[in-house]
């Protein structure tokens, strides 16, 4: 029927509605006493009633009467509460049951009529549990669901809440079941993002959706693939091709120039940046005649046990005992074995070793010459591929368009953390020699301006600040490290200096020697005065550690019990050939009767000072 | 027309239906005083009134033959009502607050209408001749005026209030008028329009009803001075609203779309990534700017404009906030164009992604809506109903009664006027602004886009600085304001001269205006994107808004309520409509909730006689009207408005709520 669009007409309301009684002039309402009371009363009826009909519904229940009237009852109680788990699981007995008598037909009307039901209980709570999944079952056993229907329920509970996770959930179902094309999902997240670009919900599926409609052209990452023809195909198939990175880099830009301290669109942004997974690989071997061991190391902590590692000697397979550096580790980037004793002890004779990584089909050699004690092998470390990990293989040309982006918004915005942090990764990316001096600038700001998650900066600055040390320490080709007064706060890549023979971490904010420190195995001096160091857990089984120098440390101040303990120094015992050592300025040497005690402790150490 | 008489004895006699009185009068009735609020005219709200298309025709008639009743005679009636010791003020009886009317119409004739033997669209060629000055108005003059500044006076308006110019051939209004009767107005001959039809003036009257045509163009800011009285004197629930849906404005000869929320910055393309950080800066500054005095004290005696300049804003981020966010002028200074800003962002999101609300069915149903309300609490309404004088107690200086236009005599302590019923001997000051006024049915919108549903905001900078900043409002079918396939669009500045000379400029630059009746547009590909006029009305409305109490010499319990301003909200006459109640009744409280129907208590049977007047009101009533509403109710009546008044109370988007009462 035609309508006309009426005047809304104020005199027909007044001739037809409540005219209100008057008093003295006034209209007398109820007190709020009155009114309290009425709802109470209103809210125990409401009570019974639930209550009986709960009964009745249970009773049947376990009368196993799946019938009309019990559909019609448990209906009634869940519009009224749509979270009784019990009574859905009832309904859905009673709806396979009805399922069994009707034609398909009756069936198919039966379950829109479910739907309707589902959809009036949503509207109670968009967010209950019962309801989506039963909708989820109701969906998967109709004869001919309506999708269409079903995406736009969703997208009208979204438009409600977009952060409903149910609802995201449902969806993914009805797209998935309905065949919706990434297209059009690309579009329903170019729209979510348009209304509101804070719900990273919108930038997460978008993620999941631009590999498959766009994905990278193998050519494209035909570059890092080629060294490793093992590399497994998936390590790249999250990538998007150039043409759209671009786009989506727009998309982001407008983002986070519009609102900086967004952080949705910085982590899409740090997933558009990518990041390269190192390639699986046995990244160093090394022998030592001395002691007679042999050292792995790979590019990613691993289980040796579980990889299966073989050695192969001079052509001979030889059964070894795998070990990790420190026996807290079950997964480690090295792993020790002991040779044989005497199969390579002499010096005069030639050997190959051959480890091979059965899992990965890979093995590395390692020739051991006559008149060498020791020997290695290992890739010429690139800076490019040692640490790129955090951030992109993009072509640097991108990265460098990105890193001018970001810094025309750190111009408008200098305190922004998101901006600083996005920068410091760009600058590292491309080049961390370089960049240092700025980054270290940016670092300080960061720590200004989110005093917060200071820690976290500095020992993310710490972590850089290694592995610039490492890179220069590859270049000049030596087996020493220096990285003092620097405020580190953490010691990492530690696997890295596997062959470093003396190390100089003086004046900085250590507080421990990480168990990770065992891994140096070929350290002969550590020069750690002036730090906080309170825990020398990591000074375990050096094999060729001779001099220790921690001046001025917290050794051993346990600031909780405040009890010194003298037998965690027991640890330095494993080192066989250490003998000097230096603990002035520590607690530990204010202990009474250290003098006497320690020797006995570290008999190997001659040369002791407190 | 009834024979019955009024109550003799009223608390307060309120005399205009405007937003402002319907606001006073609500109030009032609502804590118990006795209001009966009168209207010369036959429609409500005044100047603030909605008017159907065919409406609006027999409206600009009217307000052409008003004439003044000759005072002489009937102040012989009046004496007979005269105790000792009273004076008698007689008020005004004819309305000169519209002048400058000028329609042309430029949809074509060409209907299979047998009647329509001549074009009756020479309008549009038409110049506004310069007719003979208001002979109503110097006669009244003559007559009454005795005083010095006679001379003077008279001069003043001479130039401001000019006679209303009929351009409309008469043969139009004459045949609208026919066709009004012809139409069954229970039974709607409408055919589905399609889009694509060109839409003719036959058209248009057939669809007349369709259209609601508001005399003021003002939106809802949803944190404005309305919005929150609505909601807390609970009247909200007697109307539905929709939302602006965007803001545009026009800058380079394009029309754009302006960015104002959060979402539109993002998704703008006319802005460089730098620019949406300078904006966002800007406007996040704006939004609690009084915490950061030392970002803008040094210049909070500059112009905002400069101020915009300071702060490195572009040129293009500098027009958008001043014109379209801010929406104040070039002189406006610092301090208050950030207040502005600060209200429109703080109205955002509210219930949409603009700051604006608007009432469907037009404005009109605002004022309508407190009368409602005023109506229930047991005042009484009379339309055509006016007040000839009113009784003045020389001792006091305080007006004791009125006498009604039927010569009865009813007792008030208080006496509310519309600005309009004020004679100028009882004016300290005639001086007064006006407001330019066009309204526009045209064919498309400004900015086509997805959905034509679309409910605008264009911001039209000044050409040159001389030349004010014009307010333009497109509304769509959905906002009940006009037929399917039209736009009706309303533009609104401060007069500097006539309404046609302030805007013909600027609708020539947004719209396409045919010079022949029903002209396709050229090939010029410019012109042809740009929507056709298909109707358009000029005419000036008086803009009493800068007067005050002083401004009147009037007794002292008589409060005048000024007009509509000429700002975009309705702030300044619900601040107005408060601080008279607040004089009328010191210690009561404004507008306080309705109570829910539920809550009251109904002491025996039914409305007491005291409570109900609406026999009597519905009698005083013209029964066409009657007839009309009935036809009308039944549909209106559909909408529950508890679900109304939550919806606004939640702060849900409204327009979930809103069910288009079109079609189904």
């Amino acid at each position: 029927r035609k309508r006309l669009p009426p005047r809304v007409s104020v005199w027909y309301y007044w001739s037809m509605g409540i005219t209100y009684t008057m008093f003295h002039g006034r209209v007398k309402v109820k007190s709020t006493a009155q009114q309290e009371e009425e709802k109470r009363k209103e809210r125990e009826k409401k009570l019974k009633v639930f209550v009986s009909a709960r009964d009745a519904v249970l009773k049947k229940r376990s009368a196993g009467e799946n019938d009309e009237e019990a559909l019609q009852l448990t209906q009634q109680l869940l519009s009224s509460n749509p979270d009784f788990a019990t009574l859905w699981n009832y309904r859905r007995e009673i709806l396979m049951h009805l399922e069994t008598l009707g034609e398909k037909e009756d069936v198919q009307k039966l379950f829109e009529t479910e739907l309707n039901f589902i959809e009036a209980c949503l509207k109670v709570n968009h967010k209950s549990y019962g309801s989506w999944h039963h909708r989820t079952w109701v969906t998967a056993r109709m004869p001919r669901p309506d999708w269409t229907r079903e995406l736009s329920l969703c997208d009208r509970c979204l438009s409600l809440d977009e952060r409903n996770f149910h609802c995201w959930d449902y969806r993914r179902m009805v797209v998935k079941a309905s065949g919706v094309s990434v297209e059009q999902e690309l579009q329903f997240t170019d729209r979510l993002i348009g209304s509101n670009f804070s719900n990273y919900s919108s930038w997460h599926y978008r993620s999941t959706l631009l590999p498959q409609l766009h994905p990278q052209s193998a050519s494209d990452s035909a570059p890092n693939a080629s060294s490793s023809p093992t590399a497994s195909p998936q390590t790249y198939s999250h990538r998007v091709c150039e043409e759209q990175l671009l786009k989506e880099y727009e998309l982001v830009h407008n983002a986070f120039f519009t609102d900086p301290n967004d952080q949705s669109s910085w982590f899409y942004y740090r997933w558009l940046l990518g990041r390269a997974e190192r390639e699986e690989m046995i990244s160093c071997v090394y022998v030592s005649r001395e002691g007679e061991t042999v050292a792995v190391a790979f590019s990613k902590p691993d289980h040796a046990l579980s990889v299966g590692l073989m050695l192969v000697l001079d052509g001979q397979p030889l059964q070894v005992d795998w070990r990790s550096a420190h026996p807290r580790f079950r997964h480690s980037p090295v792993w020790l074995c002991d040779l044989p004793a005497g199969c390579i002890s002499d010096i005069n004779n030639e050997h190959s070793l051959t480890i091979h990584w059965t899992e990965k089909h890979t093995h590395r050699d390692c020739a051991l010459y006559a008149g060498s004690v020791e020997s290695w092998c290992r890739d010429t470390a690139t800076d490019q591929e040692l640490f790129r990990s955090e951030l992109s293989v993009e072509k640097t040309s991108v990265l460098q368009a990105e890193l001018q982006s970001c810094n025309q918004l750190l111009e408008l915005e200098p305190q922004n953390k998101w901006c600083l942090l996005t920068i410091i990764l760009l600058m590292r990316a491309l080049d961390p020699l370089g960049h240092e001096k700025e980054t270290l600038a940016h670092f300080q700001t960061l720590k200004e301006v989110d005093p917060m998650r200071s820690s976290y900066y500095s020992d993310l600055c710490s972590k850089f600040l290694i592995e610039n040390t490492i890179l220069k320490m590859e270049y000049a080709e030596v087996r020493v490290f220096s990285l003092s007064n620097k405020n580190l706060t953490t010691l990492c890549h530690l696997d890295q200096l596997l062959l470093v023979t003396h190390i100089n971490l003086s004046s900085n904010q250590l507080v421990r020697l990480p168990p990770q420190f065992a891994m140096l195995r070929c350290l002969e001096v550590l020069e750690a005065d002036d730090n906080a160091i309170e825990n020398l857990e990591g000074m375990y089984n050096l094999p060729k550690l001779e001099e220790i120098s921690l001046k001025n440390n917290h050794i051993f101040l346990n600031a909780f019990l405040e009890i010194c303990k003298l037998s965690d120094l027991e640890v330095l015992a494993s080192c066989p050939k250490l003998t000097r050592l230096d603990l002035r300025g520590n607690p530990v040497s204010e202990i009474t009767d250290v003098q006497f005690q320690l020797p006995q402790l570290l008999p190997m150490v001659v040369s002791l000072s407190l | 027309m009834a024979s019955e008489e009024l109550p003799s004895q009223f608390d307060v006699v309120i005399l205009g239906t405007g937003l402002t009185e319907s606001v006073i009068a609500a109030a009032c009735s609502r804590v118990g005083q006795s209001v009966l609020h009168l209207d010369r005219r036959t429609y409500y709200a005044g100047n603030w009134a909605s008017f159907t298309f065919n409406g609006l025709l027999s409206w600009i008639e009217d307000y052409k033959n008003q004439e003044e009743v000759n005072t002489t005679e009937s102040e012989q009636a009046w004496s007979s009502l005269m105790e000792e010791g009273e004076d008698v003020l007689p008020l005004r009886s004819v309305d000169s607050s519209i002048s400058n009317i000028v329609v042309y119409c430029y949809a074509s004739e060409e209907e299979e209408n047998e009647e329509e033997a001549q074009p009756s669209a020479t309008s549009s060629e038409a110049v506004s001749e310069e007719t003979n000055e208001a002979s109503t108005e110097a006669q009244d003059m003559a007559i009454t005026d005795g005083s010095t500044e006679t001379v003077k006076t008279q001069n003043t308006e001479d130039e401001v209030s000019e006679p209303i110019e009929e351009q409309h051939d008469i043969s139009d209004s004459s045949q609208s008028q026919e066709e009004n009767e012809q139409q069954p107005i229970g039974s709607p001959a409408d055919p589905p329009v399609e889009v694509k039809k060109k839409i003719t003036y036959q058209t248009l009257l057939n669809e007349g009803r369709r259209f609601n045509i508001d005399l003021v163009s003002k939106l809802m800011y949803s944190r404005g001075a309305l919005v929150d009285l609505l909601i807390k004197s609970n009247v909200s629930r007697y109307a539905e609203f929709k939302n602006i849906s965007r803001i545009l404005t026009c800058r380079n000869e394009k029309v754009e779309q302006v960015p104002c929320s959060r979402a539109d910055v993002f998704a703008s393309k006319q802005l460089t990534v730098v620019e949406k950080r300078m904006l966002m800066k800007f406007l996040t500054f704006c939004l609690d700017f009084e915490q950061h005095p030392e970002e803008y004290q040094d210049h909070s005696e500059k112009p905002f404009r400069e101020f915009l300049k300071i702060k490195k804003l572009t040129e293009n981020l500098q027009d958008f906030v001043l014109h379209s966010i801010a929406i104040v002028t070039q002189e406006t200074l610092t301090e208050e164009g950030l207040k502005a800003t600060q209200h429109f962002l703080r109205c955002l999101g509210r219930y949409g992604n603009t700051p604006f609300l608007f009432p469907l069915y037009g404005l009109g149903e605002i004022p309508q809506c407190f009368c409602r309300m005023c109506a229930v609490f047991g005042g009484i309404y009379c339309l055509r109903h006016s007040v000839q004088c009113l009784v003045v107690d020389k001792a006091s200086d305080k007006v004791k009664a009125v006498i009604d236009t039927r010569g009865q005599r009813i007792s008030c302590s208080y006496f509310v006027v519309e600005d309009s019923y004020i004679r100028d001997e009882q004016r300290r000051s005639t001086a007064h602004g006006q407001i330019s006024r066009a309204v526009l049915i045209t064919d498309r919108s400004v900015l086509t886009s997805e959905s034509d549903q679309q409910i605008s905001l264009v911001t039209v900078p000044p050409l040159d600085s001389s030349s004010p900043a014009v307010r333009m409002v497109e509304l769509c079918s959905s906002s009940m304001t006009c037929m399917p396939g039209t736009y009706l669009v309303h533009l609104n500045c401060s007069s500097s001269n006539s309404a046609q000379e302030d805007l013909a400029p600027v609708v020539s630059r947004l719209f396409h205006v045919p010079s022949v009746p029903g002209e396709e547009p050229s090939e010029d590909p410019e012109e042809s994107i740009k929507p056709s006029v298909l109707w358009v009305m000029y005419f000036n409305m008086r803009d009493t808004s800068d007067l005050d109490n002083s401004s009147y010499s009037l007794p002292s319990n008589v409060h005048v309520c000024t007009g509509p301003d000429s700002n975009l909200g309705s702030d300044y006459s619900i601040k107005l409509a408060e601080s008279v109640f607040h004089q009328l009744l010191p210690d009561e409280e404004f507008c306080p909730p309705a109570p829910n129907p539920e809550d009251i208590i109904y002491d025996g049977e039914g409305p007491q006689a005291e409570g109900a007047g609406f026999d009597q009101t519905n009698n005083t009533e013209a029964d066409q009207n009657q007839a009309e509403e009935e036809s009308a109710a039944v549909e209106t009546d559909s909408s529950d408005p508890a679900e109304k008044i939550d919806g606004v109370a939640q702060e849900t988007p409204l327009e979930s709520a809103q069910t288009p009462l079109s079609e189904e």
